[in-house]
């Protein structure tokens, strides 16, 4: 257990508005830090669509995905933001003296005047895999990811999937397990072409087997995996396993922030449109997260909830402070803050 | 305009005049074709618009390409004629398509 991280803002995603939020609250001398359960900034449009162009972002006529984020990472710079990544919110208290405390689902604890959630779709989390009954598997003989690598040495390993993660996996749990069979639904795989080869040479030396299908069913009792039933091209066999890793990307969910007791329209936070806040006052809802009549999901929109939400922030972060409407373009003070005052 | 056709699992037929240059989900999600999310709103990076080609329309549709094949394995029941309907473009060969929504999304 750490210290508890404190700061003005906690901004739950970091996302592009999530992102753009720390500039709006910088401006106004609010310090902020991020969490995301991702391993970097970017949220979706890293992780899902880096390189796809943008079109639809003022004064850029095409933008990719991750030229957005590289772009607000420099923009939110001179604001010096922290992030914890890796980490989903958990809970969340109202303390005594009407701040908050978040905890995360590994434990930590950080503490926020204010809270804004710019979350877009949810937390990204592991992808179920289609298979009727493998939630009474999932945490004993079923895992979404390797935490331990010992927790696999010497089990019959099924790994489902054909990216980077299930061929990583194939090839670093092979010498541990005491047999290794990894399931596609095709032979190509999206993994990198010289992992695919590794595994392709490993098979060569019956070290493991590749098979190419689906899995469609799992055999076991009590939570304890005995088979996975796979249906190729030839039709269904049944491969003995012990454990089993699929890898079938990522979903995003709401998750834990559904039991904050926010009022939802439809797995949607609702807000009002002068200061984006949430049914609890202090907590805000940014971005593809929210919702109120007239919504639209675009990150422009985000942009705009965010500007409007940090000024409604900083009336709670520093009651009966004066907040000053002041242009960059103008602004000695704000020039200061950019790191471009003359 | 091409006329489209969706058939739900439970087998309701919904009947759709689409834009040529559109794509098959964008006349789903704009017709309440209920089963198909398009949750990255077309992106081709969710797998979440999945259908099946009615086999007759196949091969007029042709093939996903490599792009398309990879988000396809993390669709739900991916079977030959699968595909995702956001990369599927209107045109005018593919008047009377049918395609079927399977029973769930990823």
């Amino acid at each position: 257990m750490g210290e508890t991280i404190k700061t003005d803002v906690l901004i739950v995603g970091a996302g592009p508005v999530g992102l753009f939020a720390v500039f709006e609250l910088g401006l106004l001398d609010l310090r902020c830090h991020l969490i995301d359960i991702l391993d970097r900034p970017g949220g979706q449009c890293t992780e899902l669509y880096p390189e796809k162009p943008i079109y639809d972002i003022p004064a850029w006529p095409m933008i990719t995905a991750q030229g957005l984020v590289d772009k607000l990472l420099e923009q939110i710079a001179p604001f010096k933001p922290t992030f914890t990544f890796n980490r989903m919110v958990s809970s969340l208290e109202k303390l005594e003296d009407g701040s908050f405390r978040v905890v995360t689902d590994e434990g930590e604890i950080l503490e926020a005047k204010v809270v804004v959630i710019a979350a877009g779709g949810g937390s990204f989390q592991p992808k179920r895999p289609p298979i009727p009954g493998i939630e009474a598997y999932e945490g004993r003989s079923v895992f979404y990811s390797v935490r331990r690598m010992e927790d696999f040495r010497d089990h019959d390993l099924v790994i489902v999937g054909g990216g980077d993660s299930a061929l990583d996996w194939t090839l670093n749990l092979q010498p541990l397990a005491k047999s290794m069979t990894l399931v596609h639904r095709r032979p190509e795989f999206r993994a990198a072409p010289d992992s695919v080869n590794k595994m392709y040479a490993m098979q060569e030396m019956n070290q493991l087997e590749f098979l190419v299908g689906q899995v469609t069913g799992l055999k076991g009792q009590g939570g304890q995996l005995e088979a996975a039933i796979v249906k190729g091209a030839e039709g269904e066999v049944e491969v003995p396993c012990t454990r089993m890793l699929p890898f079938f990307g990522l979903t995003m969910k709401l998750g834990p922030i559904a039991e904050w007791g926010l009022d939802l329209h439809e797995n949607l936070i609702r807000v009002d449109t002068e200061r984006f806040e949430t049914s609890m006052p202090g907590v805000f809802a940014i971005g593809d997260i929210n919702w109120y009549p007239g919504k639209l999901k675009l990150i422009l929109s985000g942009f705009h909830e965010a500007a409007l939400m940090a000024q409604a922030a900083k009336r709670i972060a520093s009651p009966g402070e004066r907040v000053v409407f002041q242009y960059t373009t103008s602004s000695t003070s704000l020039q200061k803050k950019l790191g471009v005052a003359g | 305009m091409t006329k489209l056709t969706y058939i739900t699992h439970d087998g309701t037929r919904f009947d759709v005049e689409a834009e040529n240059g559109s794509t098959v989900m964008e006349n789903a999600i704009r017709n309440a074709v209920p089963g198909i999310e398009a949750e990255c709103g077309g992106a081709c990076a969710c797998a979440t618009c999945h259908v099946y080609v009615d086999p007759e329309w196949t091969d007029i549709v042709g093939e996903p390409e490599a792009m398309e094949e990879d988000m396809l394995d993390f669709a739900y029941d991916v079977r030959p004629n699968s595909r995702l309907s956001c990369q599927i473009k209107v045109r005018d060969e593919l008047d009377g398509l049918v395609v079927r929504v399977p029973e769930r999304q990823g």
